[in-house]
């Protein structure tokens, strides 16, 4: 099964980083790829179970399911309910953490999932690079790094 | 409880930072505050429940437990067995992330701990600033020292101190054992995603001797041989997380040129040791142990109660194979061409052991299954057996073509395996090991049934990497029975 990790540091404190991330509705203020989002049925961005579908810049659209928030641990898990890729079981997560010797903050984002194997290599390098790094990338940018 | 939580960024690789903080044993090394550090009952530094006693450069005692220990996620925890300092149930852990676009290393130490409210805020001080922001700032010093120095030798070309010295036995021409001869080399350092890796022994297989010969066009001469060998990781190459140097690593795949006394591969072709095997073993286990592990459970899944034919049951691959046969439940029968090794096909597990004569080899397989023919065939021969192997598998059965000893198979009409509905297989080994996580399952495997005595691997044979030619003699004799490996000292750096 493969599995991607990306991360990266942010100069900004993990509070503010966080309100970001934890919008699970915001993904087009911040990723470079994503187009336009919004959460199906009448939940709240931070209700568990809630569903976000998004459209990418390309076109394509996404369905992701939130499956676990945390306030006190600064992360959360997410899986795809549908996408253009040929990727199934996929779980990721986004964990931040707080840098006690200045004011910034680490954050990690990572997933497994599986695919046919010959597809392994583009399906990686795509989620690893161009979506969970140049999303951090993005995010970093935004707080001035 | 009063839980503590410091963090920092060292700017270096996370393989550099772990290879220091993962000898719990090291820490006076790098650590100010502490002077002297042993590990008591002559326990190895990395066996979980060890304990490491300090002396600290104040004078006093600490002695530490290793609670757990993770080369996959670069994390230790321990905890405070006995010590001078107003606490209990002190257990910390040191926890590395790699920062994936700057390559530096993310760091966490917390711990959790009791202590007395009038002393909660001294020792709290005292923890994070004398241990854990003390332990960030030497590391970072000894890193950013380390790395001056490296930077210092020269900008320009590859600094002398990080080109390894080796030996390797070269191929001229196709030929007999008499053309290989010595050659002094240098390894540079290993590119991104390769590791390079010492090479202290190198397993000798029956396919180098048809690479040197010329039989197998597989190898343009010039040419280094060899497909197997173990050693220890000397250095990782850019983006190689999951190895770091000092580890014990062995890899049994193309390209050939094993016989070096070190060698850079891809991170993804290699295996790492669990601590039962060593490396020599590993040198002249791993290939034929995992040619057997796929025979046997991939490209068919044996089961108890089958009848299974093995070719060569003293040879290196059919030695093994016999003996894992034998452990899952099979009726084993051996063929070999000489009386003498009927007691080696025996003591591997061989039920019954044929030496085709004057009766040949199908008769007797019908005699001993009460004419019905075996369920599975393991044919490493080729020509010379194929149609005996075709003729000898009862209804249903598989044939396994696995090697052609004896030259191809050539010209053969499909219509034959019609009437007993046979399947033949022609299975290529590195399709089964050709992604990490296919490697590590058919690896696992074949440690675990080294470990509990399924196969024996015998290392008989042992030669300097020099005296090549005298190894490819005695293979190619067909006198010998177990593996055979080649040792390589190791070689002084520059």
């Amino acid at each position: 099964m493969p599995t991607v990790y990306a991360s990266t540091l942010i100069p900004a404190s993990i509070e503010r980083v966080w309100t970001t991330i934890r919008d699970f509705n915001a993904l087009p203020t911040w990723h470079p790829l994503i187009a336009q989002s919004r959460i199906e049925g009448y939940k709240t961005v931070d209700q568990v179970g809630c569903i976000r579908a998004f459209r990418l810049k390309d076109g394509d659209s996404i369905r992701e399911q939130l499956l676990a928030l945390s306030d006190f641990e600064y992360s959360l898990t997410y899986s795809i309910l549908e996408s253009p890729m040929p990727v199934t079981n996929y779980l990721a997560r986004i964990q931040l953490m707080p840098l006690t010797d200045s004011n910034s903050t680490f954050a990690e984002w990572s997933a497994e999932f599986s695919c046919p194997s010959d597809q392994t290599t583009t399906l990686v390098e795509l989620v690893e690079k161009r979506v969970f790094q140049g999303g951090l990338t993005a995010l970093k940018e935004r707080f001035g790094g | 409880m009063i839980k503590l939580f410091r963090s920092t960024v060292i700017d270096a690789p996370i393989a550099d930072v772990w290879k220091i903080l993962r000898d719990f044993n090291g820490h006076h090394k790098w650590h100010p505050a502490i002077s002297h550090s042993y590990i008591e009952d002559e326990k190895s530094a990395d066996q979980i429940g060890a304990i490491r006693n300090f002396t600290l450069a104040n004078g006093g005692a600490v002695r530490e437990r290793l609670l757990s220990l993770s080369d996959e996620d670069y994390s230790f925890r321990y905890e405070i067995v006995e010590s001078d300092l107003p606490i209990s149930n002190y257990r910390a852990k040191v926890q590395l992330k790699p920062i994936t676009d700057n390559n530096q290393t993310f760091w966490i130490w917390s711990s959790s701990f009791e202590t007395s409210p009038e002393q909660e805020t001294e020792i709290t001080q005292s923890i994070s600033k004398e241990i854990y922001e003390a332990g960030f700032q030497s590391i970072r010093d000894k890193l950013s020292k380390d790395h001056r120095s490296f930077n210092a030798v020269s900008t320009h070309q590859i600094p002398n101190e990080s080109i390894l010295k080796a030996k390797e036995m070269v191929i001229s021409h196709f030929g007999g054992p008499e053309v290989f001869f010595e050659k002094d080399i240098e390894i540079p350092p290993p590119r991104s995603g390769q590791v390079r890796i010492r090479q202290l022994a190198i397993g000798v297989n029956y396919i180098d001797i048809y690479c040197r010969n010329g039989s197998f066009d597989f190898i343009d001469v010039p040419a280094v041989l060899g497909f197997e060998a173990a050693g220890e990781v000397d250095m990782v190459g850019d983006g190689v997380t999951q190895f770091y140097p000092g580890q014990r690593v062995a890899y049994a795949c193309p390209p050939p040129g094993a016989y070096a006394s070190a060698r850079n591969m891809n991170a993804s072709s290699l295996v790492l040791l669990p601590e039962q095997v060593s490396i020599e073993l590993a040198a002249g286990a791993l290939l034929k142990g995992m040619t057997t592990e796929i025979l046997l459970h991939r490209v068919h899944r044996l089961q108890p109660g089958q009848t299974i034919l093995v070719y060569a049951p003293a040879g290196g691959v059919g030695h093994l194979l016999c003996q894992w046969a034998t452990h899952i439940g099979a009726t084993v029968i051996g063929c070999t061409s000489s009386r003498e090794k009927i007691e080696i096909a025996k003591k591997a597990g061989c039920h019954h052991v044929i030496v085709p004569g004057a009766t040949g080899i199908v008769s007797q397989i019908h005699e001993l299954t009460d004419g019905r023919g075996v369920d599975v065939i393991l044919d490493g021969v080729g020509k010379d057996s194929f149609h005996h192997s075709i003729k000898s598998l009862g209804k249903g059965g598989h044939l396994i073509c696995y090697g052609q000893a004896s030259g191809r198979i050539n010209n053969w009409d499909l219509n034959q395996a019609k009437p007993k509905s046979i399947t033949i297989s022609s299975p290529y080994f590195y399709d089964y090991i050709d992604s990490p996580e296919s490697l590590k399952a058919v690896s696992d495997n074949l440690f675990q049934a080294i470990n509990q005595g399924v196969i024996n691997v015998e290392l008989k044979h042992k030669y300097p990497l020099v005296d090549v030619a005298k190894a490819h003699r005695l293979l190619e004799g067909r006198q010998s029975t177990g593996s055979i490996i080649l040792s390589s000292d190791k070689v002084v750096e520059s």
